[in-house]
């Protein structure tokens, strides 16, 4: 690693509290490579931010992220981007618009709060998965860890292996689609929102139900398998919120002294 | 928040200490207060004592020096009172030491004679785990230590962001299972029947050098193998009397394990091969020594995964 890259840190241990875009990509008309094998990650997504926002390059490969932490975060911008290899902790959040794939694994909270767009994590996804995502695709070809789509608002999450304890936890909108087993605590405190799981299910979370199933249901699932790829869709069980916890409650507590 | 980090080669030895250092260095981020390692070299017929005089932080008075030559003295003296016979006493620091004897008495006397000089804590007591913990982030701990070139089979290490104790090497991790030889634990969370364990294992006759929550995880996996459970039993009870959230990390001898509670509410990322089993908080971790792409998994909710080498 040469001396001008290496990672500094701050006062608190934070790394790169002043950095300047690297520009150290290939570029190759409407597209663009770059290796962020010697990068920290300011600098990845300062190069990022130069190609996609000043240069107008919506092709984008990052080769090498190496596993770093806040890759990609709040990208507002249809384009393309591709990462060759893995990502770290709260990977991709706050976007709005791209189609991203990701050809290793990610960390805890990768699309936190996304808005729209798809990403494809092809390996597995730490715990937090898609934590608040508003709108979108998320489908990680792997399994996920705990926490998946915690304070879900909108999109689709779609996991072709295992999910973990407390899966769609306080969901309040939006879909989960899970191709394998899953762990206790079900669509715990869920408001609103589908699941769907082909595998087990350990138990399910309070006021998480078992839901009718629709025509409505199997044109979803039939559609996103067709949109990714994935094959036939096996035999899903439909979950939703049983809508009994105090928060469907629509009396003010000064109107249950009342009442009571 | 704090880091831990675990490896073990199944196919010989390696430098554990370097690899240890990248790993933790790779997580200063999650804890700069203090960085420790709990190292396995080749056993010996030798008893390795690690021991520390003073804190890194206490104050500097007048006597300061002498009062630890005189307590140094007066370990070494204890050390052939108790039957033990003496290789070497080596200053490592201004206040921390290793000592290699010959002794097949009862350990716990063994630490309790040594603890009752002033100032005296056993960080480590065994025939190949060394624990090494100090101030600073891990770069910092190895070069004052001289850990690079250590060579070991297996290894534990912890960053640490003190939260509910104080910042001194009594309340940096790992810790020792005291009165156990050759037991260590790494710890990231916080238990939440703490002061329940403390209290049972204290009126069991244990001693406790912090006032950290982590330490009881340490003792109570050695009383529980001293029961006659293997790690992994002892942690997979651990599951069912520990409260609280936590990841952590245990080694004896041969073996190292990992427990998650079932929140899992603390992450860890492992890599398995035939030849080595690396595992972190953080993947940018275990890429620290595999700098290649590698495929991790995150261990789910109450999980206990034991390796030997």
């Amino acid at each position: 690693m040469s001396g001008a890259r290496r990672t500094t840190y701050d006062a608190r241990g934070l790394a790169e509290p002043h950095a300047e875009v690297p520009k150290v990509s290939d570029i190759d008309g409407a597209a663009a490579s770059f290796d962020a094998t010697e990068l920290t990650t300011r600098q990845i997504n300062l190069e990022l931010r130069w190609l996609l926002y000043e240069l107008r390059i919506l092709d984008v490969t990052v080769r090498n992220p190496g596993a770093k932490h806040s890759i990609g975060v709040g990208i507002l911008q249809r384009c393309r981007i591709r990462y060759e290899g893995s990502l770290g902790y709260f990977g991709l959040g706050l976007i709005d618009g791209p189609e991203i794939t990701v050809t290793g694994r990610v960390g805890w909270s990768v699309c936190e709060n996304m808005m729209s767009g798809v990403v494809v994590i092809e390996k597995n996804a730490g715990s937090l998965t898609g934590a608040a995502m508003r709108g979108g695709d998320l489908v990680v070809h792997g399994s996920v860890g705990a926490r998946t789509g915690i304070d879900q608002k909108g999109g689709t999450i779609i996991v072709g292996g295992d999910a973990g304890t407390m899966t769609a936890f306080m969901m309040q909108r939006g879909r989960q689609i899970i191709l394998g087993d899953v762990g206790p605590g079900l669509g715990d405190s869920m408001y609103d929102g589908q699941i769907y799981v082909a595998g087990s299910v350990k138990s399910l979370g309070i006021d998480c139900v078992e839901g009718e199933w629709t025509d409505a249901d199997t044109e979803l699932i039939e559609r996103k398998f067709r949109i990714y790829g994935l094959g036939t869709p096996p035999a899903f069980q439909k979950f939703v919120c049983g809508k009994m916890l105090y928060n469907y409650d629509n009396l003010e507590p000064s109107e249950k002294k009342l009442v009571i | 928040m704090c880091g831990i980090a675990g490896i073990i080669h199944r196919d010989g030895s390696s430098d554990v200490g370097s690899e240890m250092t990248r790993m933790l260095q790779a997580m200063k981020h999650r804890g700069p207060d203090s960085s420790g390692y709990a190292l396995f070299g080749e056993p010996s017929e030798l008893v390795v004592i690690r021991f520390k005089l003073a804190d890194a932080n206490d104050p500097r008075d007048f006597d300061f020096k002498e009062r630890l030559e005189r307590h140094r003295q007066e370990v070494e003296s204890r050390l052939h009172k108790i039957g033990a016979s003496v290789d070497r006493v080596e200053r490592e620091t201004e206040y921390a030491y290793r000592a290699t004897v010959r002794y097949d008495g009862d350990m716990k006397a063994l630490a309790d004679y040594l603890e009752d000089v002033p100032g005296c804590e056993v960080l480590s007591l065994g025939h190949s785990l060394e624990i090494v913990k100090d101030l600073g982030d891990a770069q910092e701990v190895s070069d004052l230590y001289r850990l690079g070139g250590f060579s070991g089979t297996h290894a534990i290490g912890h960053v640490r962001m003190a939260t509910e104790s104080d910042v001194d090497i009594s309340g940096a991790h790992p810790y020792w299972a005291y009165p156990f030889s050759d037991v260590a634990v790494v710890h990231n969370g916080q238990l939440t029947n703490y002061f329940q364990w403390k209290r049972r294992l204290e009126s069991s006759g244990h001693r406790f050098q912090s006032e950290c929550d982590s330490e009881i995880i340490a003792v109570y996996l050695a009383e529980k193998m001293a029961d006659g459970d293997s790690l992994e039993d002892a942690m997979h009870r651990s599951l069912d009397e520990l409260d609280g959230v936590f990841t952590y990390m245990a080694v004896t001898q041969d073996a190292l394990g990992v427990a998650k509670d079932e929140m899992a509410a603390k992450p860890l990322v492992l890599y398995e091969s035939d030849g080595i089993v690396a595992m972190a908080s953080e993947e940018i971790a275990i890429r620290a020594v595999l700098n290649r792409e590698i495929e991790t998994t995150d261990p789910y909710e109450g999980q206990v995964l034991v390796w030997t080498r």
